[in-house]
C-alpha cells in the first residue's frame, strides 16, 4: 500500500476517476477540487483501471452537469460528478430521475451550507439533507482515508444495487484537510470492481439495436404502483453496502460498517451522529471511558436507505438516553432529520416488542457552516443526557441566548501528548500556508509520523489572514477540529498580532515565533501587552527573527517562507535539529531543483540565514509596556459595527450570541470605511504641483482610496499642516482650491493609479502625478483623511458627469472592497454608484463580486451624508437576471401605485403644480433627477400632515416617483454559462433593467475555470489544453433583439467610452446590456499593467469597443458604433503578457501558435463584421413595437 | 572556380554564412536565408538565461495568488513550467530547419549557469544542430567580477560543454579581452573547434528626448569589421581551430578582406536585413568575379594571405596598421 497525504477531495476523486468513464462537471465551493483533478489527469491521458481515459466535460450549471450525466448513464456510460450545496440542489430534477430509473451511479458530494439569510461556502449537511428523499442512497464519510475508502465501496454498491449513491463528506473540514492515508492501487481497484458489473450496467443503456423506451408518461392507474416497484431494490441495499464494505476489508484491512458503534457494550448514553464530527466524538467518548462514564458513539455511515436493523443492533440495551446530532437545520421540523429517523426506528422497535425500552432521546444541531465541533462540546452533550431532564431539543457550539438551545460546555484538551500541534498566522500569498503544506508533506512522509493540516482563511482576496492548524504524531491524527492547544505558534506578520489574540490556542511552554524587526531585546516590549502578559503566565518560550531582512540579503525579495520554515523546524522540536535542517534543504532541492542551481544555492542560503538571525526572547517576569492591541474599529463606529462587527474582525465572531444577530439577513451597508487594514507598506502619493487633476487615477482605483474635491481657499482653514491642495485647474471657479486625497489606510497599493496619470514629471525616473512610496508614518495621513472628509462633497449639479474629469468629484458608495489589488473588476462598480448610486438597487450573481460586495464582516456598499446608496443583495449565481427584473417589476408597480396615488390625493395635497410636475417632469439627466428629488421631499412634507390610509401608502412608495435604477451584475460565469438562459430572456422582456457583466474571461471565484467568454487559445482550469473554441459573442446575441442597448467598455483603453456607455445604459429606457472587459489575476498578469493590457486587448482587436444605441435607430440613424480603432497590433502581442496564454505555448506550442493564428483570423473576421454593421443604415436593424 | 571551405568541420558550398539574428526566428526566415543562398545558417541565439527568468517570472505569478482565498487555493491548472518547455520553441525551429534544410543549421546558446549549458547543448544537439556556437554574454557594467573570474567562467563553460556534447562547439568571442589572442588560443586549447570574432554587444544608449535609456538595435557597419581582421590575421597561423569574421560585412570586399586575413567564413546579419535575404548570391558572386579577376582557382588560395606569418610580431602589425592609418588621415585631412 502506497501512503500519501492529500485531501478528502482529491481522496475521493482519486478513485472516482479511476472508476468511472465520464465526470460530468461544474465548479463550486468546495468540490471544485475534484472536478479539477479530474480534468488534470484526463488533460494528461491518465486511464481509468479499466484503461480508458475518462471525459471531462464541463456544463453550464450543476443542472446541465446532472442532464448530461443523465444521458451518458442511460447511453451506458460509467458516469460521475462532484458538486455541492447549491449546485446539488440544481441536480435534484435529474436525481429523482435518474434513481427512479434505478441507474448506477455516484455523486462524490462535500457537503456544505445552503444560502440561505446569508450564502456559506463552508461545511455542513444541509444540501445533502436536502436531497435524502430523491431516491438516492447516502453514504458518508467522515475522514481523509473514509473519502478514499467510500468512494470504492459506494461505486461497487452502487453497481451491484443499481441504485445510485451520493457519497458525501463534509465540506473543507474533510474536502479540504491533509491527512496521511494508504492509497488503494489499481490493482486494487479493479480487484474491487468486476468488469462484469460494469458490462450489466451497459447492458440497460438505450440502444436502437435493442429499443424500448423510458421516461414515459403515467397515468393514475399505473404510476403509484410503479413507484412502489422499486422496493426490492432499496431493501437490498443495506445488505450490499455492507457486503462491499466486508470485500473491501478483506483487500484492505480497514473493515467499516453500515453504522459504527465505538464505546462501552454496556453504555448507558450515547450519541448517534454522521460525518467528521463522530472522531470528535469518539476522542470524547475515550476521555470518558477513562473516567469510568458509560458511554458510546453510533457513527452513521450508510444514511438512505436507512439500515434500520443495522441501526437497532448497534446500539446496545443498555442504552437510557440517546442525543441524535444532525448538522443541519430545518426549520419548523418536529427534529431533524437524522433525529426523527432514530426516533421513529427506536419507537417502532418498542411497539414491535424488538426493543424492550424505549430511551430518551434528544436532538441537537452541531457544526452548521464549519462551526467547530469540539470533544469539549461532545462531552456538553453527554452531560446533557445525564441530566434529568435534557433538553429535547438544543444546540452545541453556539450560545443562543434567545430560544436558550444551546448548551454549555467547556473546552478540553483530549488529545495525545504525543501530537504536536502547531498554529501558524499568515497572510494570504505570502507563502505560509504552501510552506506548511510542504512541511506536512516532509514530516508525513517520515517513517512512522502522521500528518495533518487544515487552513483557515478569512474572506477578503487581498490581504487576507490565513491561520494553518498543523499536527504531527506517531499516530493516525483523527481530530476534525482546529488546534486549540498548540505547542508552536508561528505568527509571520507583526501587524497580526497588533490585532488579534494570537495566543488563544496557547497552552503552557508553548514555543511562539514572532517575525519582527525588532531586536530580540527590543521586541518583546513592542508587543501588545495583554500577549506580553500571556507569554508570562503560560511561561512561553519566545524566539523572533527578522525574516523579511533575511530573505530580502538571501535575494529572495518578500518571500518569507523558507526562512519562517526553517525556524519552525529549528525551534519547534519535531525532529532533532540537524536532521530537521537538512530535511528543509531536500524539500527545497527536490521544489526548486528544476529551476536552476543559482535558486537552490538561494533558499538554502537563506536557511543558513535563517538559523543564524533566529534568536530566543528573555520573557521577564511582568509586562513592561502598556501597548494595546489596535481597535478593530474606532470608537466612533455605530454600535452595530463596534458590538458585532468588530469581534468578527478579531476572530471573535465565534462568541456572538444568536441575539446580536440579525433576524434575516439585513446588515448595515458602508462598514468597510471602519475597518483600516494598512494592507500595504506601499501607498499612493498625490504630487500637488505635477497633477493636472485630470482624474484619470481616481476613476480607474479599484478601492477607492482616491477622492477629489474642489473648495473655496477659507475652506483650508484648520488645516493639519502637510494637507495637500492646489489651484483648481478649471475654468469658471477662480481661487478655488483642488486636493485629490489618498486614503492611505486603505490603499492596496496595487499601482493602477500610477500607470493611468498620463503626466511625466521632467525631473525623470519616471515619477508621475501620482507615485507609490513607501508609507513611513500613518499617523499624517490618518488627520490629511479627516480633515479631507470635513470639507463637504461637491454638489451633483456642479459636476460635469460626461468627463472622466468631472466624475471624480462624485462620491463613490463603494469603497474599501476586500477585492485583489489592483483588481479590474471594482473601478466598474464603483463608477456605478457614483453615477446612480443614490437611486439604485443592485442584483449581484454569486461570484468575485458578491464576494468582495457581500461577504461579511465588513462590506463596501456604502451611503452618503443624505443615508442614500445602493441597495445590494445576492440571490443565487444562476437566477440574477430574473432576481433582478423581479426588483424592476416591484420597482415599476410601486412607481404605478405612487402616481396613482398621487392623482387620487391631488385635492388633499393641494399644490397642482407640484404633483403635475412630479408625474410628467422628464428624468432623464442629473439636473432632472436632483429638482424630482426635491420635488418628493416637498411632497414628503406634505404627507406627513395628512391621515388616512391611502396617505400612507402613498408615503410607503413615493421614493419611486424618483426613477429607481436597477442593476444587475454579475461576472461571465454567471451572464455566459449558469444564467445565460435568464439572461437572455431578461434582456429581451423590454424593461428597463441594466446588465453589468465583469467579464474576466472565467471563473474567477472560485479558482479560474474556463466560461464561454475565455478567448480560444486560453488555458484555465477545465481548459487546461487550451480553450479550442472561440468566446461567445455575447453583444452580437444581444444586439440581435434590437431594443436592447448593448455596449462593450475597457476603461484602461478608453475611459470617456465606459462612462458614455454608462450613462447611455442607464439613460435608456429598456434593457441595457455592458459587457466590462476586467482584467483579472487569473490571466496571470502583473495586475500593475493592467491597464496597459486592456488597451492592448482593445488595439489588439481581441475586445473592440462598441456600443448599439437603439435611442439612434429610433432617430432613424445608425444604432451600431464602433468605438476603437481598427486594430493595430497582432493578437500575439496581447497574448505573450498573459500567462494563461503563454502555459500553452510552453506546454504545446504548435496548439499556441495554431490557436493563435485562428484567433487573429476571427478578430480580422469579427472586426470586419463590426465595420460593415457601423455603416449600416438604421433600418438594417431590428425593431420593436415599442416605437 | 572552388568555392568550398570547412568550417567546424562542416563542409560548405563557399563562405557566406547567416549569423544569430532576427532573420532566423522562424522557420520561413531560415529557409529564406538557406534560399538566399547562405552556405549554412546560425539560428537566433536562445538565451537561456531570458528562459530562466521567464519562467520563474510566471512561477511567480502563479504563487503569488496561492492559499490566499478558500474558495480559490490557485488560478491555473498545474501545468507545470519549465524551461525546457519554455525553451520548446527554439528546439521545435531548431528541429524544424535541420530537416529542411540541406545546409548546415548551427545552434546559438546563450547561458547563464553551468548547468544550463550544458542541459540544453545536449538538447541542442538532439535536435539536430551541426554545430553549437556558444555566446557567452556578461552584462557589461559589471565592476564585481574580475578579468581572472571572466576568463576562467569562459573556459569551464566551453570545457563543459564540449565534454556533453559530440558535434563540434565554436565561441562567438568578445573583443574585450585584456589578451583577446591568447584568450582565443585557450579557449580553443579547452576544447573549442572554431572562433567566431566578434561579438557585437548591444549596448544601451540614453534618450535625451525621453530622459529614459533607448535599448536600440543597431546594425553593424563596414568599419567595425577592421578590428576582428586583426584579429584574425594575427591569430590564423597559431590555430587550427576554424575563424569566422562577423562583424562589418557589407559588400564582396568585406567578404574577400576576411578571407585574406584567414577566415574560413564570413558571417553576416547586418548585410541582409539591409538588402534583403538573396543578398548572400550577390556577396557570393562579388566573391568569384573578384577571385576571376585576381585569377585564383581556389579559396584555398585566397585564404590567409594576408595573415600575420608566424614569425611576425603581432604587435608590429597593429603598430604598423596604427602608423598608417595615422598618414592616411594626415593626408586626407591635413596635419592633425
Amino acid at each position: 500500500m502506497t501512503r500519501a497525504i492529500i485531501d478528502g477531495n482529491e481522496a475521493a476523486a482519486s478513485v472516482a476517476y479511476r472508476l468511472n468513464e465520464l465526470c460530468s462537471i461544474y465548479p463550486i465551493t468546495p468540490s471544485s477540487t475534484m472536478a479539477e483533478l479530474a480534468d488534470e489527469w484526463a488533460g494528461k491521458g491518465q486511464k481509468n483501471v479499466f484503461g480508458i481515459r475518462p471525459t471531462v466535460v464541463q456544463m453550464q450549471s450543476e443542472g446541465g452537469a446532472a442532464g448530461a450525466l443523465h444521458g451518458a448513464l442511460q447511453g451506458g456510460a460509467m458516469s460521475t460528478t462532484f458538486t455541492a450545496s447549491q449546485g446539488l440542489l440544481l441536480m435534484i430534477p435529474n436525481m429523482y430521475k435518474i434513481a427512479g430509473e434505478l441507474t448506477s451511479t455516484v455523486f462524490h458530494v462535500a457537503a456544505r451550507s445552503l444560502a440561505a439569510q446569508g450564502l456559506s461556502i463552508f461545511g455542513d449537511h444541509q444540501d445533502v439533507m436536502a436531497v435524502r428523499q430523491t431516491g438516492f442512497a447516502l453514504l458518508s464519510s467522515a475522514s481523509v482515508q473514509e473519502c478514499h475508502d467510500l468512494a470504492a465501496v459506494s461505486q461497487l454498491a452502487t453497481l451491484r444495487s443499481r441504485v445510485p449513491f451520493i457519497h458525501f463528506f463534509d465540506g473543507f473540514r474533510t474536502s479540504h484537510e491533509l491527512n496521511t492515508l494508504e492509497m488503494l492501487s489499481d490493482d486494487d481497484l479493479r480487484a474491487y470492481v468486476p468488469e462484469s458489473l460494469i458490462i450489466e450496467h451497459r447492458d440497460r443503456a438505450l440502444s436502437p439495436e435493442h429499443p424500448y423506451i423510458r421516461g414515459t408518461a403515467q397515468n393514475p392507474d399505473t404510476y403509484f404502483q410503479s413507484r412502489e416497484t422499486v422496493n426490492p431494490y432499496y431493501d437490498k441495499v443495506p445488505g450490499i453496502v455492507q457486503g462491499a464494505m466486508d470485500e473491501f476489508a478483506e483487500l484492505t484491512g480497514r473493515q467499516y460498517h453500515l453504522m459504527e458503534y465505538y464505546g462501552d457494550p454496556d453504555a448507558e448514553a450515547i450519541i448517534i451522529i454522521m460525518g467528521s464530527g463522530a472522531q470528535s466524538a469518539m476522542q470524547a467518548v475515550d476521555h470518558l471511558l477513562a473516567d469510568g462514564r458509560k458511554v458510546g458513539v453510533l457513527q452513521v455511515r450508510l444514511y438512505r436507505p436507512l439500515p434500520v436493523d443495522a441501526l437497532l443492533d448497534a446500539i446496545p440495551a443498555s442504552v437510557t438516553s440517546i442525543a441524535v446530532m444532525d448538522r443541519t437545520k430545518e426549520p419548523g421540523a418536529g427534529g431533524e432529520p437524522l433525529f426523527l429517523d432514530v426516533t421513529s426506528a427506536l419507537a417502532e422497535a418498542v411497539s414491535t416488542g424488538r426493543r424492550a425500552t424505549l430511551p430518551r432521546v434528544i436532538g441537537g444541531r452541531y457544526g452548521l457552516s464549519s462551526k467547530e465541533f469540539t470533544p469539549g462540546m461532545v462531552i456538553g452533550v453527554f452531560d446533557e443526557l445525564a441530566k434529568p431532564s435534557p433538553r429535547p431539543r438544543f444546540t452545541v457550539g453556539i450560545n443562543d441566548d434567545v430560544t436558550m438551545l444551546s448548551l454549555d460546555y467547556d473546552e478540553l484538551d483530549v488529545e495525545s501528548p504525543q501530537t504536536l500541534r502547531a498554529v501558524f498566522f499568515g497572510i494570504g500569498s505570502d507563502g505560509t500556508v504552501g510552506a506548511n503544506k510542504n512541511t506536512i508533506k516532509i514530516l508525513g512522509s517520515q517513517d512512522g509520523t502522521y500528518a495533518q493540516g487544515y487552513f483557515v482563511y478569512d474572506s477578503k482576496k487581498s490581504g487576507s489572514r490565513t491561520v494553518s492548524h498543523l499536527r504531527f504524531g506517531p499516530q493516525p491524527i483523527t481530530a476534525p477540529y482546529l488546534v486549540n492547544a498548540a505547542g508552536f505558534i508561528g505568527v509571520h506578520h507583526w501587524s497580526i498580532l497588533e490585532r488579534v489574540d494570537v495566543l488563544k490556542m496557547a497552552r503552557r511552554g508553548t514555543v511562539v515565533l514572532v517575525n519582527s524587526h525588532y531586536s530580540a531585546n527590543e521586541v518583546f516590549a513592542h508587543l501588545p501587552e495583554p500577549m506580553q502578559r500571556r507569554l508570562i503566565e503560560l511561561e512561553c518560550e519566545l524566539w523572533t527573527v527578522d525574516a523579511n531582512a533575511v530573505a530580502r540579503t538571501a535575494g529572495m525579495g518578500n518571500r518569507t517562507n523558507t526562512v519562517l520554515q526553517t525556524c519552525f523546524f529549528a525551534i519547534s522540536k519535531v525532529m532533532e535539529r540537524d536532521a530537521a535542517i537538512e530535511a528543509v534543504k531536500q524539500s527545497i532541492r527536490k521544489t526548486y531543483g528544476r529551476r536552476g542551481a543559482d535558486v537552490v544555492a538561494k533558499n538554502e542560503n537563506a536557511v543558513d540565514a535563517a538559523i543564524a538571525h533566529l534568536h530566543r526572547v528573555e520573557v521577564p517576569e511582568a509586562p513592561v509596556s502598556d501597548k494595546q492591541r489596535i481597535a478593530a474599529v474606532p470608537a466612533s463606529a455605530p454600535a452595530f459595527v463596534r458590538d458585532v462587527t468588530a469581534q468578527m474582525l478579531i476572530d471573535n465572531g465565534d462568541t456572538l450570541p444568536v441575539s446580536a444577530l440579525p433576524v434575516d439577513g439585513t446588515y448595515p451597508s458602508g462598514t468597510t470605511q471602519y475597518e483600516k487594514r494598512n494592507i500595504s507598506d506601499i501607498v499612493a502619493v498625490w504630487d500637488e504641483n505635477a497633477c493636472i487633476q485630470c482624474g484619470n487615477c481616481a476613476f480607474v482605483c479599484p478601492h477607492a482610496v482616491l477622492r477629489a474635491k474642489y473648495y473655496p481657499e477659507t475652506a483650508l482653514e484648520g488645516a493639519p499642516e502637510g494637507f495637500q491642495t492646489a489651484e483648481l485647474n478649471a475654468a469658471g471657479l477662480p481661487g478655488a482650491r483642488y486636493t485629490l486625497q489618498v486614503y492611505a489606510e486603505d490603499c492596496t497599493g496595487c499601482g493602477l493609479c500610477v500607470e493611468a496619470c498620463p503626466v511625466k514629471v521632467p525631473s525623470g525616473n519616471n515619477r508621475k502625478a501620482i507615485n507609490l512610496a513607501l508609507v513611513e508614518d500613518r499617523e499624517p495621513t490618518r488627520t490629511n483623511v479627516e480633515f479631507f472628509e470635513s470639507i463637504p462633497v461637491n454638489r451633483r449639479s456642479r459636476v460635469d458627469f460626461a468627463t472622466v474629469r468631472g466624475v471624480q468629484y462624485l462620491e463613490p458608495l463603494f469603497e474599501f472592497s476586500g477585492a485583489c489589488t489592483g483588481c479590474g473588476e471594482t473601478p466598474y462598480l464603483k463608477l456605478l454608484s457614483q453615477l446612480f448610486g443614490g437611486r439604485t438597487s443592485i442584483a449581484n450573481a454569486t461570484g468575485c463580486s458578491s464576494i468582495y460586495g457581500g461577504n461579511l464582516p465588513t462590506t463596501p456598499w456604502s451611503r452618503n451624508k443624505y443615508g442614500r446608496g445602493p441597495a445590494w443583495s445576492n440571490s443565487l449565481f444562476e437566477d440574477n437576471a430574473e432576481f433582478g427584473l423581479g426588483l424592476r417589476l416591484a420597482a415599476d408597480l410601486q412607481t404605478e401605485l405612487a402616481r396613482t396615488r398621487l392623482e387620487q390625493l391631488r385635492p388633499e395635497i393641494g399644490n397642482d403644480d407640484l404633483v403635475d410636475t412630479i408625474l410628467t417632469t422628464e428624468q432623464q439627466y442629473e439636473s432632472d433627477l436632483s429638482a424630482q428629488r426635491a420635488r418628493v421631499d416637498e411632497l414628503k412634507t406634505i404627507l406627513e400632515g395628512m391621515d388616512g390610509i391611502r396617505a400612507a401608502d402613498l408615503r410607503s412608495v413615493c421614493d419611486h416617483l424618483l426613477r429607481r435604477s436597477v442593476w444587475i451584475v454579475g461576472g461571465d460565469g454567471w451572464a455566459y454559462d449558469i444564467g445565460s438562459g435568464g439572461l437572455d430572456h431578461v434582456l429581451a422582456s423590454g424593461r428597463n433593467v441594466n446588465v453589468l457583466v465583469l467579464d474576466t474571461e472565467v471563473y474567477s471565484n472560485t479558482g479560474g475555470q474556463a466560461s464561454k467568454a475565455t478567448p480560444m487559445g486560453a488555458v484555465a482550469k477545465f481548459a487546461s489544453a487550451g480553450k479550442e473554441t472561440i468566446s461567445k459573442d455575447l453583444a452580437m446575441q444581444a444586439i440581435s433583439y434590437g431594443n436592447v442597448y448593448v455596449a462593450r467598455v475597457a476603461m484602461g483603453a478608453d475611459p470617456e467610452q465606459t462612462l458614455k456607455a454608462f450613462r447611455e445604459a442607464e439613460a435608456y429606457d429598456g434593457p441595457s446590456l455592458i459587457l466590462a472587459y476586467s482584467h483579472c489575476i487569473a490571466h496571470g498578469i502583473d495586475m500593475k499593467k493592467g491597464l496597459d493590457q486592456q488597451y492592448l486587448a482593445v488595439n489588439s482587436g481581441h475586445w473592440p469597443l462598441m456600443r448599439y444605441n437603439p435611442v439612434l435607430r429610433m432617430a432613424g440613424k445608425n444604432p451600431f458604433l464602433l468605438d476603437s480603432p481598427r486594430p493595430r497590433f497582432p493578437l500575439r502581442k496581447y497574448h505573450e503578457n498573459e500567462l494563461r496564454f503563454r502555459m500553452l505555448k510552453a506546454a504545446d506550442p504548435e496548439a499556441a501558435e495554431r490557436m493563435l493564428e485562428f484567433g487573429q483570423a476571427q478578430v480580422a473576421r469579427r472586426w470586419r463584421d463590426y465595420e460593415e454593421m457601423s455603416v449600416r443604415g438604421a433600418d438594417e436593424f431590428a425593431t420593436d413595437a415599442k416605437e | 572556380m572552388d568555392l568550398t571551405t570547412t568550417y567546424l568541420g562542416l563542409e560548405l558550398k563557399h563562405p557566406v554564412v547567416a549569423s544569430a539574428g532576427p532573420l532566423s526566428q522562424t522557420l520561413d526566415g531560415v529557409k529564406g536565408l538557406a534560399d538566399g543562398g547562405a552556405s549554412a545558417v546560425v539560428l537566433y541565439s536562445l538565451f537561456e538565461e531570458q528562459l530562466r527568468a521567464e519562467v520563474a517570472r510566471d512561477e511567480a505569478l502563479i504563487e503569488s495568488h496561492e492559499n490566499a482565498s478558500p474558495e480559490a487555493l490557485d488560478y491555473f491548472p498545474a501545468n507545470p513550467i519549465t524551461i525546457k518547455s519554455a525553451a520548446y520553441s527554439y528546439l521545435s525551429l531548431l528541429e524544424r530547419s535541420a530537416s529542411a534544410l540541406d545546409v548546415p543549421v548551427i545552434a546559438s546558446l546563450n547561458g547563464a549557469d553551468l548547468g544550463g549549458w550544458v542541459e540544453f547543448a545536449r538538447e541542442l544537439a538532439d535536435a539536430g544542430a551541426s554545430a553549437i556556437e556558444l555566446n557567452i554574454y556578461l552584462v557589461p557594467g559589471d565592476t564585481a567580477t574580475s578579468g581572472d573570474a571572466v576568463e576562467k567562467r569562459h573556459l569551464e563553460i566551453v570545457s563543459a560543454v564540449t565534454s556533453a556534447v559530440s558535434i563540434p562547439v565554436s565561441v562567438k568571442m568578445s573583443p574585450y579581452f585584456s589578451s583577446p589572442g591568447n584568450m582565443a588560443l585557450r579557449l580553443v586549447d579547452a576544447g573549442a573547434s572554431g572562433l567566431v570574432l566578434f561579438n557585437r554587444f548591444l549596448q544601451p544608449d540614453v534618450n535625451p528626448e525621453t530622459l529614459g535609456m533607448d535599448s536600440a538595435f543597431d546594425l553593424s557597419t563596414t568599419h567595425e569589421g577592421r578590428l576582428p581582421r586583426t584579429w584574425i590575421a594575427a591569430l590564423r597561423n597559431h590555430t587550427n581551430a576554424s575563424l569566422a569574421g562577423s562583424t562589418g560585412v557589407e559588400t564582396a570586399d568585406d567578404v574577400i578582406r576576411y578571407l585574406l586575413a584567414g577566415a574560413d567564413i564570413v558571417m553576416t546579419t547586418a548585410a541582409l536585413v539591409r538588402h534583403g535575404r538573396d543578398y548572400t548570391s550577390e556577396l557570393v558572386s562579388g566573391l568569384q568575379s573578384w577571385m576571376l579577376r585576381k585569377e585564383f582557382t581556389s579559396l584555398e588560395q585566397v585564404r590567409g594571405m594576408m595573415a600575420l606569418p608566424l614569425v611576425t610580431d603581432a604587435d608590429a602589425l597593429e603598430r604598423g596598421g596604427y602608423v598608417g592609418a595615422i598618414q592616411a588621415a594626415k593626408e586626407r585631412y591635413g596635419a592633425l
